[in-house]
């Protein structure tokens, strides 16, 4: 596909430029300007983006581009609270040329100021150049450069959100980033499902297969060129992998029953997944460059839902061993499962956190659904959202923000399904639907662009 | 809802025999009965599902082919239904899949695919393997009645193909199912 090789070239033709302060040779200083990101509760950090100056020969549609995509990146994340342009004194030419004037900015309220200039170079690259200011100490926190393919501007424009997130919050970004996920469509006894693909605004969003095979369960390679999935294909349900650039698929493994569940471990070498075979479920992980397989579960029960810890010594999975759906944690060779579920309710889908440190889940209690999180160890359950159906939390690269899909009926009788994707705060705070082409489903986060 | 179905398939049954009777008596050999099934293979294409039975009897020239889908939904019946997170087999299953396999040992040649089928009310991954589970229930019962587990194709299709569309307990019942399908 014509666009999937462009994807490649724009990421060869990224280069970054300066790291912080080289610019100017304005020395950044720690300054007081701090969102805390541990707290519930957060007063959104005031910050003014202004339009992007425009150098002779620069793109104008890229310099008005891209602060309106960080502004949006920074409004979604629920910690910054993005001033109205309209308020904006100072002009991003004069800017350019003698930089901000504080009294300005702070005659606004704003705390944090971002400005920047588009140019081209004689080779026909764009280059962008941005700085964030904070306004009451007067000081660049930042000022950074990057030359890019013109095309690959809304890339710049993710790499500066998480910069500026960085810088401000004290934490990884999130924003240079995609989103697999299950397209449907159609009635519910024929529902019609494709692999599809977007940034993780909801942008370049476009399908990766077309339809005529039923497919579930996306998720990415740690390095973000494959893409594991179920796939109908055949009508012999199998773990498939996806390579995004080739746009070649391929069934991975001859087993005598369905795979499914798949997902990779964290140094993208092995394919964890669920095998059935008469009736019964068990975890399976396969060495993707010798093949071989190994069987890591042998209950009678169901054992599906795989999935390794970060630093790949550990996987949780789910089990009716004890009587209903349950979580439980293992060592990366199967040995000494653990429980860790013991609320009320049927407990699955445990994914594990890139930070490590937590595993969200899908709970039903009482035939409401929750996403929610607990420790790896069993403590401090939290739910953090509620429907008459939400199911398959995945964590965003910074472990910060978990996507997931929500389930209704709709139209006469119920007899229509919507489902869409929506983001939530770890904290349960500032839910937001993500808008995709058609009806959304199994969202799977992928790291930080390579 | 289930009784209710339970009484249609009794209907459903009854009109069957009704018919089958009804053609042995106007036909003596097997040709005979060839005739009357192509003649009515598009109707029984177009229509399935278990209330089926009762269109048959409301028209007496027509019929289904032996051995075929129709056939099986008509005469035998052609899927169970499981409780809620379960995959025994009822009183009610079990007579059906006696059924099943008597009808399977008539027909040697026939070779089935069994569904394994789930309500929306749980997660992906989990209502695979149930599904799974409750096609391996149907196929060990008709194993352990004499069939050839070669001829016995499992699939799981968890959550992804209810049969029907609504939210509510009563369609949740119909939608937890092993569906019987001729390969």
């Amino acid at each position: 596909m014509k666009s999937e090789k462009l994807c490649a070239v724009q990421f060869f033709a990224l280069f970054l430029l300066f790291l912080c302060g080289v610019i100017a040779g304005a020395n950044p200083v720690r300054a007081e300007l701090k969102v805390d990101v541990t707290r519930g509760v957060v007063e959104p950090m005031p910050i003014a983006i202004s339009p992007f100056h425009v150098a002779p020969g620069g793109d104008t549609e890229i310099a008005a581009g891209i602060p309106q995509i960080v502004t949006a990146n920074l409004e979604r994340s629920g910690l910054f609270a993005p001033m109205n342009p309209a308020s904006f004194i100072q002009d991003p030419a004069s800017i350019d040329q003698s930089g901000p004037r504080f009294a300005e900015w702070r005659a606004i309220n704003t705390q944090a100021l971002v400005t920047g200039t588009v140019t081209r170079t004689a080779d026909g690259k764009t280059r962008v150049e941005f700085r964030l200011w904070d306004v009451f100490s007067q000081q660049q926190m930042i000022g950074m450069a990057y030359m890019t393919t013109p095309q690959n501007w809304r890339r710049i424009a993710h790499i500066i959100s998480d910069e500026i997130y960085k810088r401000i919050t004290g934490e990884s970004g999130y924003f240079d980033s995609r989103i697999v996920f299950i397209s449907e469509e159609g009635p519910p006894a024929a529902r019609i499902k494709r692999l599809a693909i977007m940034d993780q605004d909801g942008a370049n969003a476009r399908f990766l297969t077309d339809g005529r095979n039923l497919v579930l369960t996306p998720r990415f390679s740690p390095n973000e060129q494959q893409i594991t999935y179920l796939s109908y294909h055949n009508n012999r349900p199998r773990v498939y992998l996806y390579n995004i650039d080739t746009g070649r698929q391929e069934v991975l493994g001859d087993f005598p029953g369905m795979t499914f569940a798949p997902r990779f471990s964290p140094d993208g070498n092995r394919v964890i997944m669920s095998m059935a075979q008469n009736g019964n479920s068990d975890v399976y992980a396969m060495d993707l460059r010798s093949r071989q397989v190994r069987q890591l579960t042998n209950s009678v029960g169901i054992d599906t839902a795989p999935c390794y810890s970060p630093d790949g010594r550990q996987i949780a999975f789910e089990s009716d061993r004890g009587g209903t759906q349950q979580i439980y944690v293992m060592n990366a060779d199967g040995s000494n499962p653990q429980r860790i579920t013991f609320g009320e309710g049927r407990y699955g889908n445990p994914v594990w956190s890139p930070r490590g440190d937590l595993i969200a889940f899908t709970k039903m209690l009482k035939g409401q659904f929750y996403i929610g999180v607990i420790r790896p160890d069993g403590s401090g359950e939290r739910l953090i959202t509620k429907a008459y159906h939400v199911e398959g939390p995945s964590w965003s690269p910074n472990g910060r923000v978990l996507v997931y899909f929500k389930e209704r009926p709709t139209g006469a009788g119920g007899a229509q399904r919507s489902a869409k994707l929506y983001t939530i705060d770890l904290t349960g705070y500032n839910e937001r639907e993500l808008k995709t082409p058609k009806d959304g489903s199994d969202p799977a986060w992928s790291p930080l662009n390579p | 809802m289930p009784v209710q179905l339970k009484s249609f398939r009794l209907l459903a049954l009854m009109a069957v025999a009704a018919l089958s009777l009804s053609l042995s008596a106007c036909s003596s050999t097997p040709d005979d009965m060839g005739d009357v099934s192509a003649q009515s293979t598009m109707g029984a294409e177009d229509m399935g599902g278990p209330l089926y039975g009762t269109e048959v009897g409301a028209d007496s020239t027509m019929g289904v082919a032996p051995g075929t889908q129709a056939d099986l939904v008509a005469n035998v019946g052609d899927r169970v239904f499981y409780g809620y997170d379960r995959y025994d087999l009822t009183n009610e299953a079990r007579n059906t899949l006696d059924l099943q396999a008597q009808w399977l040992m008539k027909y040697p040649n026939v070779n089935v695919t069994i569904e394994g089928h789930c309500d929306e009310r749980g997660t992906r991954e989990y209502n695979l393997a149930l599904g799974e589970r409750r096609a391996a229930a149907v196929k060990s019962y008709l194993v352990a009645r004499g069939i050839d587990p070669n001829r016995l194709t499992t699939i799981s299709y968890g959550k992804e193909r209810p049969a029907v569309p609504g939210a509510d307990e009563a369609s949740w019942a119909q939608n937890r199912r092993g569906v019987t399908k001729v390969d």
